[in-house]
């Protein structure tokens, strides 16, 4: 690096939650990571993959359990002054107008009054929000809001732009727009930043933005690989070489962890026992996608880009569901594509009591917790047994909202196969069918 | 929004106007700031000199029944009711601020915040007169002080439990963006922590400012044993037209207090709404934005304008004052040591605290109460319990079914809402008169003919919630309802009672909380030399403070407060956590 320290290096950072019962929950780890001037870096990955943990570590939000974060060779405690942020959620505050919520960051830094109006208003002319300096944030539309959150990091002329998902709060419409603003406003080199670090689950739009691209992967959130991204600007999405990249990175985010030697389902969901967090996918979104692939056009096998875009579904809620079918055997995943088993066929063709039967199988032969319940239930005389005896059993392997969520997971699946009845007011399992 | 812009004008197209000049000096609206202002200095600046006048003129000028001089009464009510409430605000935003701050403090500070709630500190008046006549030995500010004190304690409680919430309740979001922009302690909670918090705190002051009126009378004129100083306000006066029985000067104290509470309610609340509407974090488009003349005035007078640039800069300039400390390295060992040490001397004061509290409390009470008189002072309680209980659920059956009628109908609700704020003010003092002349005149048994009085002021509460919560109630959830052609009694039980529920509890709560306070000034009667008395714990200590029996008061109150604490925690909180769980429409 020609003596001159890097932008920004992350090296072997590591961040873990304590556990009530003094384990830890590891959602971080082995991260090593190194953003170049000039450069836009993509976290690419679902949620629960880490990729907004490790963009609070940077901005000095929060700490990291082990490892070491260098903002330009010095090493970063609380919010540095070159790094800043842009939120989901616009994060405006709502008694502040435009410029004042524009100012802010200014006056934190006590700049000169004349200065801070100066910057503000080049910062507000530059992201196009000229006319409503004097707006409240509720006065404005979702883009404009979001312009607002970019002007406001802009205006402290940072060396690093920190972008946790911008563009998902918004429509897709204005979304786009948005997105090639930035893009115009950064190759003109018109904004006073040397690089970004973008976090998205959005493949696309880290094709779309991105010059280099990390794929996250979760349990605990690790870089799965790094994709360069040598698409000239501006980058085109219907592009054979760009859908050929999209294609690819469905690949990567799909694939088997240990490669290819890997066999098995099983190895999808390591450990898959009693003590396994449960998607919260409902029995609906299951039959749903399962009758999608079915049908025409993809006749039992789906490309998941091509069915991501087909449902107007992102990764963040295409991903779930397909893992869930995976784990019920109900489908495959794999080189990017849904295959449906033989089951999974026949229960796309099935009426619903064939449905639920099918269901009811899968379910006590492929959910271990669903399983497990249902024997606890058949073994006792009175065929009932309280919530908290499970929990408490989930507990030894997870943390207490983990638990909550894969409660709530295999009693809405029990109900609907009728496998077991549950009671929220007394929070009591039971074989009965309310009458 | 014309009015947070600034104006722009064109002077090449205005028109020539005599005394164009004036336009330009000050606007219609900085003309009408400019009296209002000067009328609210001239009305509470009269009252403040009183203040300071030396204990002697109290005597020398008796209060009057005469109704020219009650505008200076109100004045001085106000002003003291004023000051109360800036008072309590200060106490919130400290107390409040150091409870959510420190996770250590906050351990203590919050659950004394709970008991000071249901203690009745109306009690301890006797004691704490003493020390705050102490404070200004020979002048009225002494008594003032103590009056000032009361209405305090009958206001701060609610204020700084909602902005207690409120921090704890700051969106991730927002709270990082401020952390991220580097903003200093200081310069966030101006900027972030107190805007979030003030819709729910302004509420809450409306709430208070009712709530004070109760205690109005009882602090104006305080009695110790045989001495009573007698300030002179709309209280007082009150209790001068009880004690001589003047049924005119009743009348003349209800127009008094009915025109000073559409005033403040004009004047500062309306606009306080008005304004704070923005800070809402919910940036959805509003219902319907409220409205105020007086904040449309404030805005678009220079003059107040002026004055809150100034509020502006002066938290700019203090944020810039405050020293920032630099960020350090964290040496992660020391830390934890360091705060495991102030860990334990933070446990230790508060042991040495509670064991001086016990030890005063044990030897004032073991030394001079018998066993005998706890279980009738219990036995005491207990009846009032079940007074407040079936008072409680006899205005459910009342106003539950006008709340909900009155909620489904926006223009019906508009109008019922300042009546009830207004009710919700009006002390039971007032209603002496009545309520003593029915249980004579029909030889009425006092126990349970002037229980009605406890819940006087606090069933509003009930009211106000119901209405809420009918309002919020989803429009096609009705619409759905009727479309399945549900009604009548299937109607209540199946749409209307669940959807309300949430609120009622909530607003059954804030009423048997102010009917256990109301109890002293309920279970005890006058008119004129008439008394009537319902046997009770109100009663009770209303006794014990006439007498100035220390022992009595701090075993009346100590029993009050615990069973009121008792019964919010095995009754009330998680009837409250049951109707959120189960019921709250999101």
């Amino acid at each position: 690096m020609n003596g001159t320290p890097a932008l920004l290096k992350c090296t072997g950072v590591r961040k873990a939650f304590p556990k009530p019962d003094g384990g830890e929950l590891l959602v971080l780890d082995g991260m090593n990571l190194e953003v170049e001037e000039g450069q836009i870096v993509g976290l690419l990955g679902r949620s629960g993959s880490g990729k907004s943990t490790l963009l609070r570590l940077i901005a000095g939000l929060a700490e990291p359990s082990a490892g070491e974060l260098l903002y330009l060779g010095q090493p970063i405690f609380g919010p540095p002054a070159g790094i800043a942020m842009v939120f989901q959620s616009f994060a405006l505050f709502p008694w502040l107008t435009v410029f004042e919520n524009v100012a802010l960051g200014l006056e934190a830094q006590r700049m000169a009054k004349a200065e801070i109006r100066k910057r503000s208003l080049a910062a507000i002319d530059l992201i196009g929000l000229d006319g409503f300096e004097s707006a409240y944030p509720r006065e404005l539309s979702g883009g404009m809001r979001q312009r607002v959150g970019f002007a406001r990091a802009l205006v402290v002329h940072p060396n690093i732009l920190l972008m946790d998902e911008p563009f998902s709060a918004l429509d897709v419409l204005t979304a786009e727009t948005l997105r090639t603003d930035f893009l115009d406003l950064w190759s003109e080199g018109r904004m006073p930043i040397k690089g970004v670090v973008l976090v998205t689950h959005n493949i696309e739009e880290a094709v779309l933005m991105c010059d280099r691209i990390l794929v996250f992967g979760s349990n605990p959130g690790r870089i799965l690989s790094e994709i360069k991204v040598t698409l000239p600007q501006p980058r085109n999405r219907l592009e054979p070489s760009f859908r050929e990249l999209v294609e690819r990175i469905y690949v990567e985010m799909t694939a088997k962890p240990g490669g290819a030697a890997a066999v098995g389902r099983q190895e999808r969901f390591p450990g898959l026992g009693i003590g396994s967090v449960l998607p919260p996918v409902s029995s609906n979104s299951q039959a749903g996608l399962i009758e999608a692939v079915a049908a025409q056009p993809f006749n039992g096998i789906a490309d998941l880009p091509k069915i991501a875009s087909d449902l107007q579904m992102e990764i963040d809620e295409l991903f779930p569901v397909a893992e869930t079918l995976q784990m019920m055997r109900f489908a495959e995943l794999e080189g990017g594509d849904l295959k449906l088993t033989d089951e999974g066929l026949a229960f796309a063709h099935a009426d619903l009591d064939e449905r639920k039967r099918i269901f009811m199988r899968h379910l006590l032969a492929y959910v271990p917790l669903a399983a497990h319940i249902r024997r606890v239930l058949d073994e006792r005389a009175s065929h009932a047994a309280r919530k908290s005896r499970f929990v408490d059993e989930l507990e030894d392997f997870m943390s207490e909202e983990d638990a909550e969520s894969t409660l709530r997971a295999v009693v809405h699946w029990g109900r609907y196969a009728e496998a077991f009845a549950y009671n929220d007011a007394n929070a009591v399992f039971s074989l009965e069918n309310p009458t | 929004m014309s009015d947070s812009t600034p104006a722009k004008t064109d002077s090449a197209t205005r028109r020539f106007e005599p005394f164009g000049f004036l336009r330009d000096l000050a606007s219609r609206w900085d003309l009408a700031a400019f009296v209002v202002v000067l009328g609210l200095i001239a009305f509470l600046g009269g009252a403040a000199r009183g203040m300071f006048a030396p204990m002697s003129q109290l005597r020398a000028a008796p209060m009057s029944l005469d109704p020219y001089f009650l505008p200076q009464y109100a004045a001085r009510t106000t002003l003291r009711m004023l000051i109360a409430l800036l008072v309590s605000l200060v106490f919130t935003l400290t107390y409040a601020t150091w409870a959510a701050k420190s996770e250590r403090a906050g351990k203590l500070l919050v659950p004394i915040l709970d008991i000071l709630q249901s203690v009745p500190i109306f009690g301890f008046l006797s004691v704490t007169y003493v020390f705050f006549m102490s404070l200004a030995p020979g002048r009225v500010l002494g008594a003032e002080f103590a009056s000032i004190f009361l209405i305090f304690t009958s206001q701060a409680w609610n204020m700084a439990f909602s902005f207690y919430q409120s921090l704890r309740t700051i969106p991730t979001e927002l709270a990082e963006a401020a952390e991220s922009f580097r903003l200093s302690p200081w310069m966030r909670f101006w900027q972030l922590e107190v805007p979030f918090g003030l819709p729910a705190l302004v509420w809450n002051m409306m709430m208070s400012m009712s709530g004070g009126w109760f205690f109005v009378v009882a602090s104006e004129s305080i009695s110790v044993g045989r001495t009573t100083v007698t300030l002179p306000g709309v209280g007082s006066y009150i209790a001068l037209a009880i004690e001589r029985r003047n049924l005119a000067a009743i009348g003349w104290a209800i127009l008094t207090m009915f025109l000073v509470i559409l005033a403040y309610d004009q004047l500062l609340f309306r606009p306080l709404v008005a304004w704070v509407d923005r800070f809402r974090v919910d940036q959805d488009p509003g219902v319907r934005e409220p409205r105020s003349w007086a904040l449309t005035m404030m805005r678009r007078s220079r003059l107040i304008q002026a004055a809150k640039l100034t509020f502006h800069a002066t938290v700019l300039w203090t944020s810039r004052a405050v020293k920032r400390e630099a960020p350090r390295a964290p040496d992660h060992q020391s830390v934890t040591r360091r705060s495991r040490s102030k860990d334990r001397i933070w446990v230790g004061l508060a042991a040495v605290l509670v064991a001086l509290g016990v030890w005063r409390i044990g030897a004032d009470l073991i030394s001079h109460t018998s066993i005998a008189e706890f279980v009738h002072v219990a036995g005491l309680a207990s009846l009032t319990m079940i007074r407040v209980f079936v008072l409680i659920l006899m205005a459910s059956l009342i106003w539950v079914p006008i709340g909900v009628w009155v909620g489904l109908r926006p223009r019906v609700a508009q109008f019922v809402q300042p009546i009830a704020q207004f009710m919700a003010a009006f002390p039971a003092n007032l209603l002496f008169p009545i309520a003593i002349y029915g249980i004579v005149v029909w030889r009425l048994k006092p126990d349970i003919w002037l229980s009605p009085l406890m819940i006087l002021g606090t069933q509003w509460y009930i009211l106000f919630n119901v209405i809420a919560g009918a309002a919020a109630m989803p429009a096609e959830l009705r619409q759905v309802s009727a479309n399945l052609g549900v009604k009548g009694w299937l109607w209540w039980r199946k749409v209307a009672l669940p959807g309300v529920l949430p609120y009622y509890v909530t607003g059954a709560i804030t009423a048997s909380g102010g009917s256990w306070n109301a109890a002293q000034v309920a279970e005890l009667v006058n008119w004129g030399h008439t008394t009537i008395r319902a046997r009770g714990l109100g009663s009770y200590i209303a006794d014990a403070t006439a007498a100035g029996n220390f022992h009595r008061i701090v075993l009346g109150v100590g029993v009050m407060s615990l069973f009121v604490v008792t019964l919010n925690r095995l009754f009330w909180r998680p009837l409250y956590y049951y109707a959120e769980r189960r019921f709250r429409l999101t």
